[in-house]
């Protein structure tokens, strides 16, 4: 962990702000999540750092309280499609035949559906509550997951040093979480990073349309669509949210690809 | 060509001073650092002779051979020196100069035809493209000269070849076409490149002899890098052995490989010369495959034929045969890993079940592996720690320091020593690779290992190096080996009893003495004769004295 690069660094403590504002949102936010404090849609000011919204609550104090909403569901909705996708994607690489046939099937009937509209289908049925929310997103991208984890393991399952765990007659377990995982981990920690942004975005776009985050919880998809009717008479209260998306993703994918470049070392990150 | 050869013999057509080549190596999480890969290395070569470079991986032969067209593969630099093509300094010349250069007057034959031919492409569109590239001649004349080449080359039916595509020819024939294109813009000099290396010994000396004969033909000169000895000493004038990027000694071939000033040809030369005794037969066999019969799924041929052979505790079988021969699915089926479809096999007196799923944690435990490529056989995610002390683990129940200290008896034993048990596989060279692997298998205190084709990616001096340790680890744990290779040399270092494969067949089995004499079938007498002797004149008498072809041809 000698050096840190410059792009790392900045990626890491912007990455770090943002968490650190969702987990400790009561005590550094100025306002209320839900409280009126003022007439709607105030210019920024030293009362409010970043204005009002469309009836008079304090702008700060909802991003804040919305990015903890955000990223709590995202981080949630992204373990969730890592933890079942991947597991799933390694066991159709190892055991190969019917079962890998039967579920690369599925997962394929499961994306010819558009995500969106299969997720709108899902949650206007389902009442929306935050476990269906990260349960729906989750497994939605799962799907993504199983094919790149299975892509990855089918290379690596037919290695010799496979094959010589499975003919020292290890059990499933250990070639899936001690042979495939650790080879497979560079092109997963990459997908991580991109996944927990795409389910930001998907997050959002779902708050968006009402059907994600209910109010009065904030998200930042829910807080541009309040916004939105603003725009028209110039007012930027809807950009934010979609300002602090835009940082997060890039923060967190330069964060992303140093872990990345690490993982790759095959010498134990000893250099040489 | 022949007015060539007669005019203006004087003047080298290749001639190298000092020359030295440097590359930089950017390692991850370091600053970058210079390393010297050629250091002031001579030589020079007149038309039509040729200089055998000789060398283990990473001397510089390739490198050496890529600047006579002042090319760096890789981002390699040449730092200092002069290259001189027909009397000009090429490492001079403009980039419009070297493409006349290139393809022209100096034409490349690589090791792995397979992958430098386009798949794409016929092959006489690729044979003939530099000669139409540099207005050489036309293309009537071009086919016409490929033809002519491919027939010289002893390949079958030299005027359709060309409008095949790489892939239905087989690796022996493409390699020849791959020479072919080589000598077709009329070079003055070509550089072979390992052209003989992937090939089976079978094959082998007919795509040498075809050079040969092409060489002699048109009178180019030749640069023949090589890591074998032998082979080189078929068909070079010269030879310059090279190591760590430095001349060791530059001489005519005779004086070589008969009188070697320095201790590194020594050894070189007197590498395949270790004998074997055969030891006595007796006891019980520890495995008998009887009447065995496999194929591959979706396979409609029996890759495998009523495969029989028996082997000893503490004997060595050997399993020979070239690639397509059924040697390793021989050593599939044995493992459990290709269940066979009829026979039976049995093992310490057990018969084994077909399946791998069906076999008890004993029986995995005392039939180990060992596998060609060391570094594909160990997780590069692992320390040898965790690489040889998985099986003392899973087997035995070996934790904590009684595991380590195990896994440092065994590290000792296969005399590498402390400081390597936190390393990872990246960390250590292809003979350390090896020999953890070696470790690997006898933590399992196995009764058979299968080693399959276990030197045949090594350098050779540090194969020899291997079956000195396999064999020193045969006394010791009384372990049998079923060794499968396809060079009959390692063969007669190691073995006790030989089964001779032949497209799935055992066409010749029994102990090593009887196997190795007269009379020979003929296919044990190809394969015999295949194998190249340290000895000018070998190639033409063995080519004279064949009784059949190569399965290959």
């Amino acid at each position: 962990m000698s050096r840190i690069p410059l792009s790392a660094l900045i990626g890491l403590a912007v990455t770090v702000a943002f968490f650190v504002a969702a987990i400790f949102a009561n005590f550094i936010a100025p306002y209320g999540m839900a409280e009126i404090v003022g007439d709607s849609w105030e210019p920024a000011s030293s009362k409010f750092l970043l204005g009002t919204d469309t009836i008079g609550r304090d702008l700060l104090s909802r991003m804040i309280y919305g990015g903890r909403t955000t990223i709590f569901i995202a981080s949630a909705a992204t373990v969730v499609s890592f933890v079942v996708g991947s597991l799933l994607g390694f066991t159709a690489a190892v055991l190969g035949g019917w079962m890998d046939q039967g579920m690369s099937r599925i997962v394929d009937l499961v994306m010819a559906i558009p995500t969106l509209i299969l997720a709108m289908v899902i949650l206007t049925v389902m009442p929306t509550t935050l476990i269906v929310l990260i349960l729906v997103m989750g497994l939605l991208d799962a799907t993504r997951v199983f094919r790149l984890a299975r892509a990855v393991a089918v290379d690596i399952a037919v290695m010799d040093y496979v094959e010589a765990a499975r003919l020292r007659g290890e059990r499933l377990g250990w070639i899936i979480f001690r042979e495939i995982l650790p080879n497979a981990l560079s092109p997963l920690v990459a997908e991580l990073g991109l996944r927990f942004i795409f389910a930001v975005l998907f997050l959002s776009t779902l708050s968006f349309l009402g059907l994600g985050v209910q109010p009065p919880l904030a998200d930042w998809g829910g807080i541009v669509k309040e916004n939105k009717e603003g725009l028209v008479y110039g007012v930027s209260a809807a950009l934010i949210p979609a300002f602090a998306i835009a940082v997060l993703a890039i923060s967190v994918n330069l964060v992303a690809d140093w872990i990345l470049n690490r993982t790759t070392s095959l010498k134990g990150g000893r250099g040489a | 060509m022949l007015d060539m050869t007669q005019t203006n013999n004087a003047s080298p057509i290749l001639e190298i001073r000092d020359l030295r080549i440097g590359g930089t190596i950017y390692a991850p999480g370091e600053k970058p650092r210079d390393v010297t890969i050629v250091d002031g290395v001579s030589l020079t070569l007149a038309r039509g002779k040729v200089l055998g470079l000789i060398g283990e991986s990473g001397a510089g032969k390739s490198t050496i051979g890529m600047s006579s067209m002042a090319y760096g593969r890789g981002g390699v630099r040449i730092t200092g020196g002069e290259v001189f093509v027909n009397g000009r300094d090429i490492l001079r010349d403009s980039p419009a100069r070297l493409r006349g250069l290139r393809g022209r007057e100096v034409t490349y034959v690589a090791q792995s035809a397979a992958a430098s031919f386009n798949p794409a492409k016929k092959l006489m569109e690729q044979v003939i493209e530099t000669s139409l590239s540099h207005h050489v001649m036309s293309r009537d004349e071009a086919e016409a000269r490929a033809v002519t080449l491919f027939r010289k080359l002893g390949l079958p039916k030299p005027e359709t070849i060309g409008e095949r595509f790489p892939h239905q020819v087989s690796g022996g024939q493409l390699q020849r076409v791959m020479t072919a294109m080589a000598l077709c813009p009329k070079p003055d000099l070509v550089v072979f490149d390992e052209p003989t290396t992937a090939l089976d010994v079978t094959t082998q000396i007919d795509v040498l002899a075809a050079i040969k004969e092409a060489i002699r033909d048109t009178g180019v000169a030749a640069l023949y890098i090589t890591h074998d000895l032998a082979v080189v000493a078929q068909i070079a004038d010269d030879i310059m052995v090279l190591r760590h990027g430095k001349t060791v000694e530059y001489g005519e071939t005779g004086q070589i490989i008969h009188a070697p000033r320095e201790d590194y040809t020594r050894a070189l030369v007197s590498v395949r010369s270790q004998e074997h005794p055969e030891k006595p037969s007796g006891g019980n066999p520890v495995l008998k495959v009887k009447g065995v019969t496999a194929r591959y799924k979706n396979v409609p041929l029996d890759v495998l034929r009523d495969v029989s052979v028996s082997l000893e505790p503490g004997h060595t079988l050997a399993v020979v045969g070239e690639s397509g021969s059924g040697k390793s699915t021989l050593a599939r089926a044995i493992t459990g890993l290709l269940p066979p479809s009829k026979g039976k096999i049995t093992f310490a007196g057990r018969e084994l079940s077909a399946a791998l799923a069906g076999r008890s944690k004993d029986d995995l435990r005392e039939l180990q592996m060992i596998y060609q490529m060391a570094d594909v056989a160990m997780n590069p995610r692992q320390t040898v720690a965790t690489i040889i002390g998985r099986p003392l683990e899973f087997y035995f129940g070996l934790k904590g320091a009684a595991r380590d200290k195990r896994v440092q008896e065994l590290l000792d034993q296969i005399e590498m020593g402390r400081g390597f048990a936190d390393r990872y596989p990246a960390e250590l060279s292809g003979g350390q690779k090896q020999r953890v692997c070696i470790a690997r298998a006898l933590a399992a205190k196995p009764k058979l290992i299968i080693c399959d084709e276990v030197t045949s990616a090594l350098d050779p001096l540090v194969a020899e190096g291997i079956l000195k340790l396999l064999l020193d680890l045969q006394a010791q744990e009384k372990v049998a080996y079923l060794f499968i290779t396809h060079d009959l040399a390692t063969v007669k270092s190691i073995a006790d009893s030989i089964a001779v494969m032949y497209r799935g067949q055992v066409v010749r089995y029994g102990p090593k003495s009887d196997v190795l004499s007269p009379p020979f079938d003929d296919y044990t007498d190809l394969l015999l004769s295949s194998v190249p002797e340290m000895r000018q004149g070998w190639l033409e008498k063995v080519i004279v004295h064949r009784k059949m072809e190569s399965a290959g041809n």
